[in-house]
């Protein structure tokens, strides 16, 4: 139901990610960020095809943040219209860098 | 003509959670439901499924049960559990305006439920916790 596709490119790393980040779903990509993170100084997310994320997908991105914000950058591209109006509701879209 | 109940109980269960949320899509897709509205109804069933089958039986498994009727403009969707007694509205809203750094990983599920659902209410009554939301299309 999620498909995590990772590219890392000298420090930086690209998560695109495919279906559905919900309960079920949502400690995959909490462990392959963990396992990822080290010495990264760039973390893309690209959501373009993520076409559903609930409350358990949103806290994933918010650890993944504040992780960043000691190392580095986060960026989330490519947001639908159904994710972005979830994180406008939840303020989601002040804290995390979406372009 | 009243539009038909239809009723779903399954094991307080997270593994449960994708036939709860396919019950629901079929219903709404033969109702032409928007996509956006079906979207936003499944955000809200996953909280409130998923907090059941965290909470609701803490010392022996459960069931829950999930109760649709689509009316013409709306859908009425309502949770029931047997469960301990629990009033998931009761809790405060979080503070949405806080950076990141500040702010608490969780508690956002029924604060999203709230604010994407047109109605949310809750009641204790014969021993069970039932949640009733409703969304226009």
């Amino acid at each position: 139901m999620l498909n995590i596709i990772k590219t890392i490119n000298n420090g930086n790393v690209i998560f695109a990610l495919e279906g559905r980040l919900d309960t079920t779903t949502a400690p995959e990509l909490d462990q392959e960020l963990k396992n990822s993170l080290d010495g990264v100084t760039t973390l893309i997310i690209d959501m373009k095809d993520l076409v559903y994320i609930s409350s358990a997908g949103l806290r994933i991105l918010l650890s993944a943040q504040k992780i960043m914000n000691k190392q580095g950058k986060m960026m989330i591209r490519n947001a639908n219209e159904t994710v972005m109006e979830i994180f406008e509701v939840t303020g989601f879209s002040d804290i995390l860098t979406i372009e | 003509m009243e539009p038909k109940t239809y009723e779903l109980t399954v094991p307080a269960d997270v593994d449960r959670l994708h036939d709860v949320l396919a019950f629901v899509d079929d219903l709404l897709e033969q109702h032409d439901c928007s996509m956006k509205a079906q979207m936003q109804i499944n955000v809200a069933l996953e909280e409130l499924f998923v907090n059941i089958a965290h909470y609701a039986y803490p010392d022996s498994a459960g069931k829950a049960t999930i109760r649709v009727c689509v009316h013409s403009e709306y859908a009425e969707i309502t949770l029931i559990d047997s469960g301990i007694p629990y009033d998931p509205l009761a809790k405060p809203d979080p503070d949405i305006t806080l950076g990141a750094q500040d702010r608490p990983i969780g508690g956002l599920g029924i604060f999203m439920t709230k604010k994407l659902m047109d109605y949310v209410s809750y009641e204790y009554k014969n021993g069970r916790n039932i949640l009733t939301i409703k969304k226009v299309f």
